[in-house]
This record gives structure tokens, C-alpha cells and sequence, in this order.
């Protein structure tokens, strides 16, 4: 839940007076031209940026924060990646892991070091931990980012299946969200949600 | 399915890191390297003069130390910093203090470790009596701790900055030299033949201090340079 969220930065204002709340069920797709603040709202919302801004942000329950890096470390294998992810979110079993793994194309992948991937594989590494995530929240900064048509379509369909179970997503995206649910728009040149 | 344990998270970041570390055997040699390049240039400096060398042995010794500690703390976040990793750990729900300590103790694991274990090969090279060497291993275990603990905080705060390695120098050098006061002393102590003990007992305390205060001075570096 964010109240009354001011952002200034270089000495412009990238937005004033930004309220919403989101609740169980609801996709939020943050709009906004390059430089309209879209990451450094999701930034606030995740709690990384604590300073610089005005207003207050509250949350509830844990959530899932994926950013611009993809946060996969190139010398370990991607089952490593997700078994000892620095983020102490859960613990995972080989097997559920190994499911995320091929749940996003990389089965057969799951043992080389991760540098001789591409970065489009790095992502999905990345986008693995949604599939084990138990987090309702899910805080996602561009996730179509170096990812394939059917992959982002299968993204969008796991999106569906999140919101329907009573998670949220609250998304940054240049492309258009082709997904069976009600989409919230978040345009930041115009600071309301409608 | 269930948050692990703050114990088995810890475990798991330690082994994360060596395992790292381990695959980049150049970052575990490098420092030893450097240390090992350097005690060989003081013969060269300062003349081959047995003698000579024996009385600035313990100084030489923990100086180079020093300053191999140096060259490596400014990379304990780097990479995490610059692929994200970082971010993630700051949103975990585990205690960040305990993470941060877990990083740091990686560290010194395979850097002051392993140079306080090669250390008397070195001593030997500078000439340093038999009776020092025993003191010398002991001082560089205890204080590279302390010196991988407070250069934690210098790596936090320089983590952000493209070229922090010389800032690093200055925030954190003036910390260090109380660690090279006593180390170096518990050193000439031994050769003299009078008890190192007292001053390992310094260290210890400085170790101790270093280990519940050092850690809230890194999270709280981190936050700001992942914040800014």
C-alpha cells in the first residue's frame, strides 16, 4: 500500500501525490515513458529506496522483488543459483527445483556453470523463482526483458494463475499484457490509478 | 517447504561464497602472491644483512599482511553488488547482520587464513627467530579477522562507486593500525623472549569488539549504497 508518493529526482518532478493500494487479486501495470520513475517506484515499494522520496509506503506478508539484474551469479550452476539464493526466501527441495528449472525451458541446464548461458537464459534462471516463490507479492521490474514470445506468454499465463490464487503482481512493461484477468493501469505522466 | 533456519541460511551463504571463491582460484592466489613479491623485495631494499632483516621481520610481516588484506576487501560485495545479488540479500527475511558476517567470515577464510598458514615460510625468508614464528601465526589469525571485519565496512560503503578502491584505503586504514600496534608487538614480544600472550589478548578483545560492531556498520553501508 503506498500513500501520497512524491518522487523528485535531478531536480524534476517525476510524480506528486501518488496513492494506491494493492490488494489480493489485481495486476498493476506501471506505464510511463523511459525515465518516468517506473523502476524507482517499484524500488520504493520493495523497500530499497528509503530515502529520497515523500510519503508513506506500508506492506504486508512477504513478496518477491525481481529487478534489472538478474541477480545470477555466472560461476555457479543454475540449481545452485536458486538452492543457496541469497535472498533466504525458502527452502527448496532438488525436485522443486529442478520443476521451476524446466518449467522455464532450461531442463538439461540445470548442472553447467552459468557464465556459458545467454542472458536471456540468465533471466529465465532468474524468472525461475516465481515458479518456486510462495511469496502474494510479486514486485517485477520489466520481466519480459530478453525473453522469448512463448516465454513471455507462459510468463502471462503465470501471472494469471498467481492473481487467481489471491496473489498480486504489480509489473513494469513496455509491451502490451495479453492476459485472462483485469489489468490495472498505473500511468505515472498521470499519477492516479483509474 | 518452509524458511530455513537463520543458522542453515548462514551455512548455506558461507558455503555459497567459498564455493565462488573456489571457483576463482585466481582471487584466493593473488593475494598471496603479492604478499609473498613484496617480503621478497625488502631484501633487495633494505640490504641482505641477515641480521638487519631479523629486526624489521615482524613490522615487515604484518605491514604486507596488511596491505594484502587491502587489496582484497574491496571485493567482497563488488560482484553482488554489481549482478543484484545484493538487493536480494537486503530483502531477505533473514537477520542481515548474520548474513553479513557470514560474507566476511568467507573471506577471511581464504584470504587471512590462508596467509597466516603460509606466514612462517615467509618468516623464514626475513630471517625471523624460531621463537617468533609461533606469535607471528597467532597474531595474523586473530587480527586478520578483526582486519577482514572492519574492511567489510569500507567495502559496504565504497560498493557503489566505480573507482572506491582508494577511498577504501582512507576510510578504513586508520582502523586498521591499532591491529598493526599490537600485532607487530606480540611479534618483537616472542623474538625478545618476553610473553606474547598479553598482546593476543589485545587482539582478541579487538576481535571481539570487531565482531558484534562491525557487522551493524556493514548492513547499514550497504543499505545506503544499494539505496543511493
Amino acid at each position: 500500500m503506498a500513500e501520497d508518493l512524491s518522487l523528485e529526482r535531478g531536480g524534476r518532478q517525476l510524480f506528486t501525490g501518488l496513492s494506491f493500494a494493492v490488494r489480493p487479486q489485481q495486476v498493476i501495470l506501471v506505464e510511463g515513458a523511459n525515465g518516468a520513475g517506473k523502476t524507482s517506484l517499484i524500488r520504493i515499494l520493495a523497500g530499497l529506496s528509503r530515502y529520497g522520496f515523500e510519503g508513506r509506503v506500508a506492506r504486508h506478508g512477504p513478496m518477491l522483488y525481481l529487478g534489472h539484474h538478474s541477480a545470477v551469479k555466472a560461476l555457479l550452476t543454475p540449481r545452485e543459483n536458486l538452492a543457496w539464493h541469497v535472498s533466504g526466501e525458502s527452502q527448496y527441495t532438488d525436485d522443486e527445483i529442478e520443476a521451476a528449472l524446466s518449467r522455464v525451458g532450461l531442463h538439461g541446464y540445470e548442472d553447467v556453470l552459468s557464465h556459458t548461458l545467454s542472458a536471456g537464459q540468465h533471466r529465465r534462471v532468474n524468472l525461475a523463482r516465481l515458479y518456486l516463490s510462495r511469496s502474494p507479492l510479486w514486485l517485477l521490474d520489466e520481466p519480459f526483458t530478453a525473453i522469448d514470445v512463448s516465454g513471455v506468454a507462459e510468463l502471462q499465463s503465470l501471472f494469471a494463475a498467481h492473481v487467481k490464487q489471491g496473489g498480486a503482481v504489480v509489473l513494469t512493461s513496455h509491451q502490451a499484457l495479453n492476459i485472462d484477468h483485469q489489468v490495472s493501469r498505473l500511468d505515472l505522466s498521470a499519477g492516479v490509478l483509474p | 517447504m518452509n524458511t530455513p533456519g537463520t543458522a542453515l541460511f548462514c551455512a548455506r551463504l558461507l558455503r555459497r561464497q567459498l564455493v565462488l571463491a573456489a571457483r576463482r582460484p585466481v582471487d584466493i592466489g593473488n593475494p598471496l602472491l603479492f604478499f609473498a613479491m613484496v617480503v621478497a623485495l625488502f631484501p633487495l631494499g633494505l640490504g641482505p644483512a641477515p641480521d638487519t632483516l631479523a629486526d624489521f621481520a615482524p613490522g615487515i610481516l604484518w605491514i604486507v599482511a596488511l596491505l594484502s588484506n587491502l587489496l582484497t576487501s574491496d571485493g567482497v560485495f563488488r560482484s553482488d553488488f554489481d549482478d543484484g545479488s545484493l538487493e536480494q540479500l537486503l530483502l531477505s527475511p533473514q537477520p542481515l547482520y548474520l548474513s553479513v558476517l557470514a560474507y566476511v567470515c568467507a573471506h577471511w577464510l581464504v584470504t587471512g587464513l590462508l596467509l597466516a598458514l603460509v606466514s612462517p615460510v615467509f618468516a623464514l625468508m626475513l630471517n625471523l627467530p624460531a621463537t617468533g614464528i609461533v606469535a607471528l601465526f597467532f597474531s595474523l589469525l586473530l587480527g586478520t579477522a578483526v582486519l577482514s571485519l572492519v574492511g567489510g565496512i569500507g567495502a559496504a560503503l565504497t560498493v557503489g562507486l566505480r573507482r572506491g578502491g582508494m577511498l577504501i584505503s582512507l576510510l578504513i586504514l586508520p582502523l586498521y593500525m591499532p591491529v598493526l600496534i599490537f600485532g607487530s608487538a606480540a611479534v618483537k614480544a616472542a623474538v625478545s623472549g618476553s610473553p606474547a600472550a598479553p598482546y593476543l589478548a589485545i587482539l582478541g578483545a579487538m576481535l571481539s569488539l570487531a565482531v558484534a560492531l562491525a557487522p551493524i556498520a556493514t548492513a547499514a553501508g550497504l543499505r545506503i549504497s544499494v539505496d543511493a
